[in-house]
């Protein structure tokens, strides 16, 4: 260990919720995208799963509201290092549009798109299983456009750089396609409890 | 395999920029050497890395400091230094309120301090100077893009690159002495006599793109999450393609 002479860091109690390196960010969200935010109005909007599935579809802003409406409610991780406490968002479960175009076993990664064209890929087990959401409400309103509005992907247990703002669609693959920032260095998964945040990690 | 996923748009190709990612795994020390002032709120400091791999210009590390009872705090920070100084690295730092890791850069540390490193990290805000570039930032935004207009002259490029920087005032305008024809600075509060205050302003913005240089600009936004988007739209309106601009936003 390398101490820092003189550092003695914020004032902390032992938080069993905040994952290694990681600080709470308080009431602040901050906003992290690379790309410009896109003008995507909930009728310009669609949502798409294909790939290696019995029943390619797509969704609209109508058709994805009708399936049973589902929350979560926790806490969410960045990898700059800041996490946020107690957030709540609306939307649908992964699991209601999968049940609908039934991936086939030989389905093992995802890769998650955005109406941008940003990417990143995720291991099909972490989308599955009431942990993932398209998300459409934060705080009971409508998601802002800067935090991916009108919907974005929503996988809280990893960074939040794996749940794609604007999400335009899932395609489900037969093995692991580094999306955007896996790219540019990230690591494929990004597990904040075992701190995942670069490849080699 | 089966099939491969092609994007919808082109915002994220892979291979615009190859960047290398070795060493963003290991974390090395960093030996403080100097401190500059460059604002009442801001200073840059200068650190030895001796095993430093090199970096291009735009990109950030992972910063980390460590109390006596194990805890650490880490960040990101963008370099400001160009690639052509060997073995040392320079960030400046804004003086946030209540920032624990700042707080101790500006009250604390000393030239003989070590902290540690990993990086560099993301090639997506990275510059290897081989396209004109068009950079826009705000505040302390303004840190990777010095890099890049750094490394522009340390290389004598003659590929075109233009800086406009927003600033709340003269005072606050880090960089202020080093800037030269290829900046024009933009003052939010308060200017020199004879310089307008306001906002950055598409009449700004309009007619850097009304002269494109051939092949076009890419574009470099980086500041606080509101200047980014108003940035990106000025941008965007005076019809610069969405997939030709790249955003750092600090959060």
């Amino acid at each position: 260990m390398n101490v820092t002479r003189g550092f003695t860091g914020r004032t902390r109690g032992h938080d069993p919720g905040l994952p290694p390196g990681q600080y709470d960010a308080g009431e602040d969200w901050p906003v992290l995208s690379a790309e410009v935010t896109p003008e995507l109005t909930p009728a310009d909007w669609s949502f798409r799963v294909d790939g290696l599935v019995e029943r390619p579809r797509s969704w609209d802003w109508e058709q994805a509201h009708a399936l049973p409406v589902s929350e979560y409610r926790g806490d969410i991780h960045c990898v700059t290092s800041w996490s946020k406490f107690g957030v709540r968002f609306g939307g649908v479960s992964l699991d209601a549009f999968f049940n609908v175009v039934r991936p086939h076993v030989s389905a093992t990664h995802a890769v998650a798109y955005s109406h941008t064209g940003y990417t990143t890929n995720l291991p099909l087990a972490d989308l599955t299983g009431g942990r993932a959401w398209i998300a459409f409400e934060y705080e009971g309103k409508p998601l802002d456009p800067e935090h991916g509005g009108p919907a974005r992907l929503l996988v809280p247990h990893l960074y939040f750089w794996k749940s794609a703002k604007w999400i335009a669609g899932i395609r489900l693959l037969d093995h692991d396609e580094p999306g955007f920032w896996e790219q540019n260095g990230y690591h494929a998964r990004g597990n904040p409890w075992e701190e995942q945040r670069y490849s080699g990690d | 395999m089966t099939e491969t996923f092609t994007p919808p748009t082109r915002f994220a190709v892979p291979g615009r920029i190859a960047v290398s990612e070795q060493a963003a795994a290991v974390w090395q020390t960093a030996r403080l050497t100097e401190i500059r002032r460059e604002t009442p709120h801001a200073s840059t400091f200068r650190f030895a890395v001796p095993d430093w791999a090199g970096h291009l210009p735009g990109q950030h590390l992972m910063l980390r400091l460590t109390a006596a009872d194990g805890y650490a705090a880490q960040r990101h920070y963008s370099i400001a230094s160009p690639p052509e100084d060997a073995g040392h690295i320079e960030l400046t730092l804004d003086h946030v309120e209540g920032g624990e890791v700042s707080g101790w850069f500006h009250t604390v540390a000393r030239p003989g301090d070590e902290v540690e490193v990993r990086g560099p990290l993301s090639g997506f805000f990275a510059w290897p100077g081989d396209r004109p570039a068009l950079l826009i930032g705000a505040g302390s935004g303004v840190v990777p893009l010095m890099s890049m207009v750094r490394h522009h002259r340390a290389r004598g490029l003659d590929v075109p690159l233009r800086l406009l920087v927003s600033a709340r005032g003269p005072e606050e305008l880090i960089y202020a002495r080093e800037f030269g024809a290829e900046t024009t600075p933009v003052f939010t509060r308060s200017a020199p006599e004879g310089v307008v205050v306001g906002r950055m302003t598409a009449a700004l913005v309009a007619p850097l793109l009304a002269e494109q240089p051939p092949g076009g600009w890419e574009a470099y936004v980086c500041g606080s999450n509101s200047f980014a988007e108003h940035a990106s739209r000025l941008l965007v309106a005076a019809g610069q393609p969405v997939d030709r601009i790249r955003i750092e936003r600090f959060g």
